[in-house]
């Protein structure tokens, strides 16, 4: 505990701060202020820790965290700095998953809700409602021991033509035995997206077997014999890969294929696009110019674009030309996840529902083996491993509820809510790297899972404007990708800087309104009893009013002694249409002006001000 | 001068019409006096085209054997193709609607031939006048008064005949005052903020030269508005370099030791033909659907249009926080006082006075800030985004400030009783219109072309409840207080509803934004249903305890 802290704010220049107490927990930072507001920030949460240089005022200390919150603290003694600093490095690197903060979380559920909510999901549901088993697609059993590939769930679903020797042979083909399976199957088209890692190639490899498992492919494919497969990387990358031994299949060798490049950037590229994105949306007195410079030379908006663009050639080969893709980058876990995803998003409805969206992330992210752990860097590790491809995942998902603003379920504070969950290592499900390693955990066991959480309170996820019917079911959504409808996110970058907000939230007034006429509606039915009710007790003494009553307009407009006993109606609008940010002291301009006030008397200073002004 | 000269081919059939996002439709193309039109004249699903020359832009024409194409490109941005079989007529129709949309009298302008179909229920031309306003002012302050200096235009021909001045001032010295302003154009009151008495003016740029000229009754009357042991914040909306040059032409600004309580602050903002260019290098980028992201963003960047809203609105802010935040009053001007003047001193409204987010305020702001004001809107709106004229007065000012508004609305979207297709529409009369609010200069020349006699007032029409409904806000509820937006480059955003309304398919959007207010209608029968029903039970309840 320390005592007197500053907080600074991100960008204000005014050097405005809170004065508070800064506390630290076993799984949190707890910052509380003068006014007894709180900020806590989970261990899990912080990706950096950095002292700056000590100042009059004390030792600044920059908390920056996974969800993009800055803190900037200031604490008056050096040696209180240095040990909280110290500290927060032990506490935010964990060595083993065991000390995670999942494994001591206990929300008080019993054990049967904990299997319960681990329940919630069920893969095998999921494979069944896409229309599978079928008379070409089985269940296979061949890596139900995880010997044919460790990263890959037990369950898998191949084409029934494709035999053990060919899912083997293929498998020993293909980059960390990740060999085609299906990861989504199109009722109405009879076409499915099928996923897998590079194959190993080099210059000039075949594998009979591989080039079988394609042809099963195709061939289960009753409404289209060709078939597509994308490999997700650039061109250049995939080239450079057969010298590894690695690279691309040859158009040659396999029968009926087209095959396609669409250039996704690896893992690296994207970390450091990051990395930039948040530099320029992090500066202080940022002019429109740096921040579109800033924003085109990271590139971050061009990679949500290319990851959307493949998702929509994906789509569309499936719903226009009924045609099966199979999808690879080079280990198949992340581009191919997020491409196979968002694909099977744009195709099918299902996943645009709240707990459909929770099936999407269990089955493309989760169980093929995204690598949660070291992507979001949840233990000590190799900082190269680390990637915002989840993150890249989430943000294609807003830029499409945007452009159909009616067709999701669910809201943008449920993709962000998700998002700080798979940093928070709250929870059992996005721990580990595979299936596998979270089966060794005995994760389900030792840890919730997060999915009933979010269900429970899932009042705060929905879309007001969800419609249903929006589109009829396995019907193709085809969001515009020219390059205006990309926008910066900035709830999800700087969802902790308020002074950036709109400060009337048209979406809360909108969320909160459409909550309220639930309610209303209720109250409707309960009061219609109640006067029912009444009536017919009134029926046995007096007929006559009762005939009135039955009426409502005479009645409402006849004046009536009991008019003050009226409840008011209900409180709507105080609390959704709070004004945040009436205080200018929020904003940039502001600081044009504070140069003024604060040489209140002296006239002279005030020059000083214009002088620094017009320079 | 007749029409029919211009109009060679008064009709063609069989005309493609392709616009983005729809249907090519064939039909026939008729030209009129000030319209081009197009119907497909098919029973089941008949479309019209009416558009007025004067929305017209500019015109490509080119050939392919003998069927000819027409790109017209609108005022509002909108691109059409027409395509018209046989080279004569295509030619006839291209020269015709050049001719036309290029009129150059305005008194040939559709206005003065437009006859409403409506019933008139105000006359727009006297809904906000300026005696209106001062007798709000006198209700709370006797320092200003009502002058007639200007009636004949003789003192300031770009000024209304009426002003506010401070009381102590007489007509005398405010003649003395104008010799010495830019234009004549002498400081008037703007605005007064009710809260703290504080008071905005604005005029043009002091005529004080390279010798340091002064003006004693200048000085009075600007110190005029300040009460005693207040100071006074002059916003010069020049950098201070071009402020020293203008001297050289015999422009300036108010010396330190001249206007000892006054501080001058010089917040740029940029003008004429920077703005033109930025408008058309905008309008450009956001015409292409074919940029990478890359391209996209430079050319946004490039265009400099995000950064002349955040320049602007930062300006606005600036003259706000002094007046409400400072208690000093403020003086605002730049050369002309017609321009950038007008673009800080009607935002700076907006975000101090909640009158001026509702729909007559907003309405009266125009009025009052641009119109009376005399911003040139006929030099300003000659031409839009696709114009090659390059003429130096044709400036985006307007649409400026109404995006300005806009972004400020985006942030406060529940404190404007208007919504973002009010400001839409103003965009487009004020490049094209069958009313008359937006011809002329100045209200001098106004009175000379007889407008309030010869032509319909904008306001007329709007303000028919009919019209009325789909320009209301229905987040709207009143709120008194300052708003304060962010200025960040984070918070602003491109006004897509203007600039890339015809870029993109907008179904989706548009059907969200219908279900938004359907939810808040139906929360609004909701309440009124349940209020009747408790009332109902309240008696109910009543009746039965005498009973009991």
């Amino acid at each position: 505990q320390v005592e007197q802290v500053k907080l600074l704010d991100r960008f204000s220049t005014s050097n405005k701060s809170l004065t508070g107490t800064l506390y630290l927990t076993a799984t949190h930072l707890l910052f509380i202020d003068s006014s007894q507001r709180e900020t806590w920030i989970l261990h899990h949460h912080i990706a950096a820790v950095e002292k700056l240089p000590l100042t009059t005022s004390g030792c600044p200390l920059v908390i920056q965290c996974k969800n993009f919150r800055i803190v900037h603290f200031v604490v008056p003694r050096e040696r209180d700095c240095h040990d909280i600093y110290n500290s927060l490095l032990q506490l935010s690197r964990t060595a083993k998953y065991e000390e995670l903060y999942a494994f001591s979380y206990n929300p008080k559920q019993n054990e049967s809700e904990q299997v319960k909510g681990w329940q919630l999901i069920d893969l095998a549901e999921e494979y069944k409602r896409m229309g599978v088993p079928n008379d070409y697609w089985q269940l296979s059993d061949a890596n139900r021991d995880y010997k044919i590939c460790e990263t890959y769930p037990r369950e898998l679903y191949v084409p029934r033509t494709a035999s053990k020797p060919i899912i083997v042979g293929s498998s020993k083909f293909r980059s960390k035995g990740r060999f085609p399976v299906l990861s989504y199957y199109h009722k109405n088209k009879e076409a499915a997206i099928c996923r897998c890692s590079q194959p190993l190639s080099g210059f000039s490899a075949r594998c009979l077997e591989d080039e079988h498992m394609l042809q099963a492919i195709s061939k289960a494919n009753p409404s289209n014999r060709y078939m597509y497969v994308m490999d997700t990387r650039p061109k250049l990358n995939a080239m450079a890969n057969r010298a590894a031994g690695k690279g691309y299949e040859n158009e040659d060798n396999y029968s009926n294929i087209r095959f396609q490049f669409v250039g996704i950037e690896n893992i690296h590229v994207m970390r450091s696009s990051l990395q930039k994105l948040l530099e320029v949306s992090g500066t202080r007195g940022l002019s429109i110019n740096d921040f579109l410079s800033g924003l085109e030379s990271s590139g971050w908006l061009r990679h949500i674009k290319a990851v959307l663009d493949a998702a929509v050639f994906l789509a569309k080969a499936i719903a226009v030309e009924s045609a099966s893709v199979l999808v690879h980058c080079s280990d198949g876990w992340d581009r191919t996840s997020q491409v196979c995803s968002l694909g099977a998003l744009l195709l099918d409805s299902y996943y645009r529902t709240i707990k459909g969206f929770m099936v999407l992330i269990e089955k493309d992210w989760i169980s093929f083996g995204h690598k949660f752990s070291d992507r979001c860097c949840q233990l000590d590790g190799d900082p190269k491993e680390i990637s915002p491809v989840f993150t890249q995942f989430l943000e294609s998902v807003w830029n499409l509820t945007e452009q159909f603003p009616q067709a999701f379920e669910y809201n943008e504070a449920f993709l962000l809510q998700i998002h700080e969950h798979v940093h928070s290592c709250q929870f059992g499900n996005f721990l580990g790297n595979c299936q596998k390693e979270r089966e060794e955990l005995k994760l389900k066991e030792r840890t919730y899972s997060l999915w009933p959480f979010l269900l429970a309170e899932q009042k705060k996820y929905q879309n007001p404007l969800y419609n249903p019917d929006f589109s009829p079911e396995l019907t193709l959504l085809e969001p515009n990708t020219v390059s205006f409808n990309f926008k910066f996110w900035r709830n999800m970058y700087h969802q902790f800087d308020r002074s950036m907000h709109p400060r009337q939230s048209m979406f809360n007034l909108i969320m909160t309104t459409s909550e309220q006429n639930k309610q209303l509606e209720e109250d409707i039915k309960e009061l219609e009893a109640k006067i029912k009710q009444r009536n017919r007790q009134s029926d046995v003494v007096l007929e006559k009013e009762q005939e009135q009553t039955a009426h409502p307009a005479p009645v409402a407009l006849k004046s009536s002694p009991c008019f003050q006993k009226e409840q008011p109606p209900m409180p709507v609008n105080d609390t959704v249409r709070t004004i945040e940010g009436s205080n200018t002291a929020d904003n940039r301009y502001s600081e044009l002006v504070s140069e003024f006030s604060k040489a209140e008397p002296a006239v002279v200073s005030l020059e000083y001000g214009v002088a620094r002004m017009t320079c | 001068m007749e029409f029919a000269e211009l109009i060679k081919t008064p009709r063609a059939d069989n005309v493609v019409l392709h616009r983005p996002f729809h249907m090519a439709v064939e039909g026939t193309l008729c030209l009129t006096g000030h319209h081009l039109i197009f119907s497909s004249r098919r029973h089941d699903n008949a479309e019209e085209l009416w558009l007025l020359h004067s929305n017209i832009d500019s015109i490509d024409k080119r050939f392919v054997g003998s069927l000819g194409t027409i790109v017209i490109k609108c005022k509002d941005l909108r691109i059409i193709q027409l395509d018209i079989p046989g080279m004569e007529e295509c030619l006839n129709i291209a020269s015709s609607i050049e001719a036309l949309s290029t009129l150059d009298s305005v008194t040939l302008m559709y206005p003065f031939f437009y006859r409403p179909m409506f019933e008139l229920l105000e006359d727009g031309w006297s809904s906000f006048l300026l005696e209106q306003e001062f007798e709000l002012l006198s209700s709370v302050t006797d320092e200003w008064r009502l002058s007639c200096v200007n009636k004949e235009f003789s003192v300031c021909p770009s000024y209304p005949p009426v002003v506010i001045v401070p009381k102590s001032i007489d007509d005398e010295a405010l003649r003395k005052v104008a010799l010495f302003r830019h234009g004549g154009r002498f400081p008037v009151l703007s605005y007064y903020h009710k809260k703290n008495g504080m008071a905005m003016m604005r005029s043009s740029q002091p005529l004080t030269g390279t010798n340091g000229r002064r003006c004693k009754e200048d000085e009075k009357l600007v110190n005029a508005t300040l009460c005693s042991g207040r100071r006074g914040f002059v916003i010069d909306t020049r950098p201070l370099a071009v402020a020293q040059q203008a001297r050289a032409k015999g422009g300036g600004f108010e010396q330190e030791v001249h206007y000892p309580q006054w501080r001058r602050i010089h917040k740029y903002i940029e003008r004429f033909n920077i703005l033109q260019e930025s408008f058309i290098k905008l309008v450009e980028a956001c015409n292409d659907q074919s940029h990478n992201m890359d391209r996209w963003l430079s050319k946004l960047e490039a265009s400099n249009w995000l950064t002349h809203i955040k320049e602007l609105l930062t300006a606005a802010c600036l003259a706000a926080q002094c007046i409400d935040r400072e208690g000093a009053s403020v003086l605002v001007h730049g050369s002309e006082g017609t321009d950038s003047t007008l673009q800080v001193t009607s935002l700076a409204q907006i975000i101090l006075d909640p009158r001026c987010r509702t729909i007559r305020g907003f309405e009266a702001l125009i009025v009052r800030e641009w119109l009376q004001a005399g911003h040139p809107f006929q030099q300003r709106c000659a031409q839009s985004a696709y114009s090659n004229s390059k003429q130096k007065w044709e400036a985006p000012v307007f649409l400026l400030f109404l995006e300005c508004v806009w972004q400020i609305h985006r942030q406060f979207p529940c404190s404007f009783e208007f919504n973002e297709q009010f400001l839409i529409m103003l965009f487009e009369h004020s490049y094209a219109s069958q009313f008359g609010t937006f011809l002329g200069n100045n209200e001098s020349e106004r009175a000379k072309l007889k407008l309030p006699q010869k032509t319909m007032s904008l306001w007329s029409w709007v303000n028919r409840p009919e019209e009325l409904s789909r320009f209301q806000n229905p987040l709207y509820e009143a709120n008194s207080l300052v708003i304060w937006p962010s200025v960040a480059p984070q918070s602003l955003q491109l006004w897509e509803g203007v600039f890339l309304r015809w870029n993109r398919p907008s179904r989706f959007l548009e059907e969200a934004e219908e279900e938004r207010i359907n939810i808040i209608k139906y929360n609004k029968e909701l309440q009124a249903r349940v209020n009747v029903l408790r009332r109902r039970l309240a008696e109910l309840e009543a009746e039965e305890q005498p009973e009991q």
